[in-house]
């Protein structure tokens, strides 16, 4: 190999060089040629450095020191191109990879549970926090214990409130879920604490009455229970379950199987008691029956009348459902229309 | 029932300070609910009383007349139509400036040329009647000039009581005044009126008419007066047709407007028959069998014989305590009349009406109960008024009793200390005295025990009096003494709940972590009846024995359901017309079924009794199921951009069906085995789910077939799980993790077309042994490049031990062996092996 040309060997000329080159680079392959053309191993400073043992003696050592000042110059020049274009190209492959973040999100729409269901599993929390167990029943019921057991014989005028639909052999579909307590009661032994939800039927349909609705009952026997108890329970319910302090007022009633009995009126949850088209300008507004268990009931289902006191309450879930998501109409629930019912996908229950 | 205040002021004063409003704020409060309060007369003012002093042709119309009428403070010209207008004739006046209901104002005016200052006014004109013949006829002691509104009282109130089924004897005037004077306090009013005697007494003018109660018939008295010589043609008076009207009843005549009257404010029932309708003598008796009555309403009913029946010598005149008859009915040419007054067993009345669709006055106080001893009064009361009003003569009464059969007092014991339990509240030993004293009960004090002397432990013996029908026990009498004391008044008390941990169902995944789980891959939950279109039923299930209703609302709505996919088709279809293109519905709830047999209802009882606190009807011909049921219609997934839209498929809503099961089961412990016993299901598309050896659903793709019928443009997937069995789960058992890699093989291979993937995975599932961790399907093709009969199956098993590192080489023995077993026993051809 011939000796480079002397003034090569003085290391500046060839850096500017390279610098200009490493600046000119505008990717990283053509960096890398750079890099090979002047520090590969047969790179012009590489030849340079090689070249350097045919130099004199005195010649060699500055020259080295020259060489090698350059090369870390283009070395140093080298790694912060290469840091540069790494840095744009990654900037530009999140330019070219960005999307437009506004497009709807792919996958399968939220269901709902109905409102009927939300209410009612909000109506069990509360209870089976007070310690009430969930009961469930039969809805076909046979005479004895939608009514006989429930103080209700037959020819009773009470029955002719019931609307009762009839199988033809006689049984017929329950007119409330009270038959759940008369089951509860004849299989279990005081105390008794419970809730029974569910579906009931009357043979009655307009706007505001549902062939088929959904009714809660509750029932607590024990040995020292009181209406003193059950204007607590119905209150702190009342209020837990609207969020809300009420005001309840119960009103002198009739139930065959509860003695006293009452109807229970809070102030109107969505006016405030002020008076609106819901309370009929009342400021309260109905919300169902309750009373202590009659003794006629006890005994029925085989509990110590004397021993035990219970009471007894029932309200109409599909109101409750009503009060809680402002639904206007009773029918609504059972068109199953999906513009409706979607709506309740949202919220807390 | 309707109460005229006015009406109820005859019986009771209640304190000045309660205006009706409060009167019927406390009526609600103790028991009477007021569901209504209306005036006795829509709004009109300056009508008053006027009196036609003279009467003169219309010089231009024929039916119009000029009268000259008196209005106290002056004489005016009125131009009046009515043929009624006579001289002497007192009337309303609506005077110039008058303004009538309607919306009708008075202004002087010509009428046909004559000047007419006012207008003579009919009851309709004034809103007091719905129809009217002529104008109102006023008494002729009605004092000219003076404001109709205060003459007649129509600012009175009307209240609207819901008195409930077990206080028949608050069923009138007197029983809602006797209410009020308890809660008042005050004493009611000696009824204003006295008995007439009877003009004839005695000798040979006294006609034979025997009057007789049959024993045991449930009539214990009854009570007859011969009236002689009635006008009925003339009406009852003005007061008491504005009296009836207001609570809501129609005058029919002047006799038959005094046995509603006295009904109303007494609470009585009576019959008034026309004499000359009547052979001798009146008995209460059962009805014979076969014997017929043609009701008042014109009705031709068959008597049973449980029915009581008023009849003369030869035939039934009346349904007792329900309904009178047609042929002995008072007609406006009655002169003599049979007034009965009897009382009756509610027993023996109860549920009469109701089997001949009937609901009456009568019977619904009857069957209540009425005061047994309040007949002589109402018989006196209307003896009188029927005197008074038509004229007629009234005779000796007579009278048939069964005194053993009338009831007897009730002697209840009230114990102070209960009542303080349960009730929670204190009340006083005289205030509990003086609340059931104020009920006209006798209250007697026991003797008080010895152990406990003080007034808690008080003890009385309470009768109530012969109008209660109620009280029989303690608890009756408690109920008293809340209701007048105010339910208001009992504080409320937390109650000691006994303390009783009850741990959450770990046996059964809980209902809103399944509905949860649907809800989240887009099903929407619907509540439908239970109760279906007994075709929609048939033409997806078949012919079956249906449970049908007795009484349905609609024929549409008929049957109960035996599953719920009626239901939630018929749902999905009224969706479809709403335009929703995207149907995902599903609905938990129950589905009926009769048991056939006896050991159905021995499962039934071991399914029920795992399920706390849910009871069962052991004797029961049905059985209940709780069923999970759900549809998908239109696209796969909601339309959106960048996927493809497809229809919704078997695999699709499979994957749902697992994803809600994989709640409670194990992916191993589920299969799905094709179903074609479902007639409504596509038989090559629909499944029976199987765990551990039991059905426990049913899914797939409607049968094309039935699309036309359904009206359903395309066949949606359906799927049902039995949600006791299918959800019934365990409490997960930990199980060790392997620490050693796994290592995933993949192979290729064809398999008959009619081979189930689920024989390979139970080939592989032996043959891999405890090496198979997972069985993964990535491909299944059909088509080019695959035999004809055959399909293409790609897998990856992915292979692991518990105790050690598997080597290549373990796999590869493993892979193979698999694969000679897929060759032997399915006749499976390796397409390619490979290690990814």
């Amino acid at each position: 190999m011939a000796p480079p040309p002397p003034d090569e060997l003085n290391g500046e000329e060839p850096a500017r060089e390279a610098l200009a080159e490493i600046a000119a680079s505008a990717d990283i392959a053509s960096l890398e040629e750079v890099r090979v053309r002047w520090l590969g191993r047969k790179g012009r400073l590489t030849e340079q450095l090689k070249s350097l043992g045919a130099m004199p003696e005195a010649e060699r050592r500055p020259a080295g020191a020259r060489i090698n000042a350059a090369k870390a110059l283009i070395q140093q020049a080298l790694e912060s191109r290469r840091a540069a274009l790494e840095r744009a190209g990654v900037e530009r492959a999140l330019a070219a990879g960005a999307v437009d973040v506004t497009l709807p999100g792919r996958g399968e729409d939220l269901g709902a549970l109905h409102p009927v269901t939300q209410a009612r599993l909000r109506i069990e929390d509360i209870f089976q926090r007070a310690g009430f167990q969930i009961a469930q029943g039969p809805e076909i019921e046979d005479d004895f214990h939608n009514f006989e057991a429930l103080n209700i014989p037959a020819d009773h005028p009470a029955r002719a409130m019931h609307d009762t639909f009839y199988l033809r052999d006689g049984l017929l579909l329950r007119t409330h879920t009270s038959p759940v307590q008369i089951r509860a009661m004849q299989s279990r032994t005081p105390p008794l604490a419970l809730i029974a939800p569910g579906r009931v039927y009357r043979c009655d349909s307009d706007v505001s009455h549902s062939p088929m609705f959904h009714q809660l009952e509750g029932l607590f026997v024990d040995e020292q229970v009181s209406f003193a108890h059950l204007k607590a329970v119905l209150h702190h319910f009342m209020e837990a379950y609207f969020e809300q302090d009420l005001k309840m007022r119960l009103r002198a009633s009739y139930f065959p199987f509860t003695e006293p009995s009452a109807e229970v009126d809070i102030s109107c949850v969505l006016c405030a008691a002020r008076g609106c088209r819901v309370c009929k300008q009342s400021g309260w507004l109905e919300m169902g029956g309750c009373g202590m268990v009659h003794p006629a009931v006890f005994t029925a289902c085989g509990i110590d009348a004397e021993r035990y006191t219970g009471y007894a309450f029932g309200m109409g879930i599909d109101r409750m459902a009503m009060l809680r998501y402002r639904v206007n109409d009773l029918r609504l629930y059972f068109e199953s229309d999906l513009r409706f019912l979607g709506q309740f996908a949202q919220g807390s229950g | 029932m309707k109460l005229a205040l006015s009406w109820l002021a005859d019986w009771v004063d209640w304190p000045s300070a309660w205006d009706a409003a409060e009167l019927a704020r406390r009526l609600t409060a103790c028991g009477f609910e007021v569901e209504a309060m209306s005036a006795a007369a829509p709004a009109f003012e300056r009508v008053v009383v006027a009196r036609i002093v003279a009467i003169e042709p219309h010089p231009q119309a024929d039916k119009l007349r000029v009268c000259r009428v008196d209005t106290g403070a002056a004489s005016v010209q009125i131009v009046c139509g009515a043929a009624n207008a006579k001289v002497g004739l007192t009337s309303a006046l609506a005077q110039v400036g008058a303004r009538l209901p309607g919306d009708v104002s008075i202004r002087a005016a010509k009428l046909r040329g004559v000047e007419s200052q006012g207008m003579l006014c009919s009851a309709r004109e004034l809103g007091l009647a719905e129809a009217s013949a002529g104008i109102l006829e006023l008494p002729d002691d009605a004092p000219v000039g003076e404001d109709l509104r205060r003459y007649l009282n129509l600012d009175d109130v009307v209240l609207d009581v819901n008195v409930t089924a077990n206080r028949g004897d608050a069923m009138s005037v007197l029983g809602l005044a006797r209410e009020v004077a308890a809660l008042s306090g005050t004493s009611l009013k000696v009824p204003p009126y006295a008995p007439t005697p009877p003009a004839v007494t005695t000798g040979s003018q006294v006609e034979h008419f025997g009057v007789s109660v049959q024993p045991g018939s449930g009539a214990a008295r009854l009570l007859v007066a011969l009236l002689h010589g009635a006008d009925n043609t003339r009406p009852a008076p003005l007061w008491m047709r504005e009296r009836l009207r207001r609570v809501g009843l129609r005058s029919i005549s002047a006799v038959v407007d005094v046995t509603n009257y006295v009904m109303l404010e007494l609470g009585q029932p009576l019959h008034a028959y026309d004499r000359s309708e009547v052979e001798e003598g009146l008995t209460a008796r059962r009805a014979l069998a076969g014997e017929r009555l043609t009701l008042l309403d014109g009705r031709d009913i068959e008597l049973a014989p449980d029915v009581l029946v008023i009849a003369d010598e030869h035939r039934a005149l009346g349904l007792a305590g329900v309904m009178g008859g047609q042929g002995s009915a008072i007609s406006q040419q009655t002169r003599d009349i049979v007034l009965e007054v009897a009382w009756f067993a509610p027993s023996a009345i109860a549920g009469r009406a109701r089997r001949y669709g009937l609901l009456t006055d009568a019977s619904q106080r009857f069957e209540r109960g009425v005061d047994w001893r309040g007949q002589e009064r109402a018989l006196e009361r209307a003896v009188a008024l029927l005197a008074d009003i038509t004229g007629a003569v009234p005779d000796t009464p007579r009278r048939a009793e069964l005194p053993g059969e009338l009831p007897t007092v009730p002697n209840v014991t009230l114990r102070a200390k209960r009542l303080q339990r349960l009730l929670g509240m204190r009340v006083e030993a005289h205030e509990i005295e003086r609340r059931l004293g104020s009920l006209a009960m006798s209250v007697n004090r026991a003797p008080a025990p010895a152990a406990d002397p003080s007034a808690d432990a008080a003890v009385w013996h309470v009768q109530p009096p012969s109008w209660r029908f109620d009280i029989a026990i303690e608890a009756d009498l408690i109920e008293e003494v809340a209701r007048l004391v105010g339910l208001d008044a009992i504080a409320e008390a937390d109650a000691p709940l006994p303390l009783r941990l009850h741990a959450p169902a770990a046996r059964r995944i809980d209902e809103r972590t399944v509905m949860r789980t649907l809800a989240a891959r887009g099903y929407q939950e619907i509540i439908t009846y239970a109760f279906v279109d007994p075709s929609l039923q048939r033409t997806l299930l078949g012919e079956q024995p249906a449970i049908e209703l007795a009484n349905p609302i609609a024929s549409d709505l008929s049957v109960m359901r035996a599953s719920l996919w009626p239901g939630l088709v018929q749902a999905a279809r009224e969706n479809l017309r709403r335009q929703q293109s995207r149907v995902r519905l599903f609905e938990l709830a129950t589905q009926f079924e009769r048991i056939a047999s006896s050991p159905a209802s021995a499962e039934r009882a071991a399914s029920a009794a795992d399920v706390p606190a849910s009871f069962s009807a052991a004797s029961s011909p049905y059985r209940e199921r709780k069923m999970l049921a759900g549809l998908a219609l239109g696209s796969r997934l909601p339309e959106q951009w960048g996927s493809a839209a497809a229809p919704v498929d078997f695999f699709d809503v499979k994957g749902d069906v697992q994803a809600v099961l994989a709640l409670a089961a194990a992916p191993g412990e589920l299969h799905f085995e094709p179903a074609r016993d479902v007639l409504c299901l596509h038989p090559g598309r629909s499944a029976h789910v199987v765990r551990a050896g039991r059905r426990v659903g049913t899914m797939g793709e409607l049968h094309p077939g039935l699309l036309r019928a359904l009206e359903l443009g395309e066949s949606p997937l359906l799927f049902e799980l039995d949600y006791e069995a299918a959800f019934a789960t365990q409490v997960v058992q930990f199980r060790e993790v392997s620490r050693f890699p796994r290592i995933r093989r993949d192979i290729s291979l064809t398999i008959p077309e009619q081979t189930a993937f689920a024989a390979v995975h139970e080939r592989v599932t032996v043959t891999a042994a405890s090496l198979l961790k997972e069985l993964l399907v990535f491909d299944v093709y059909h088509g080019d490049g695959v035999e004809s009969g055959r399909k293409s199956l790609a897998l990856g098993l992915i292979l692991q031990d518990l105790d050690r590192t598997l080597t290549d080489e373990e796999a590869d023995r493993t892979v193979r062996a698999v694969l000679d077993d897929l060759q032997a026993h399915l006749g499976a051809r390796i397409r390619e092996q490979r290690q990814p």
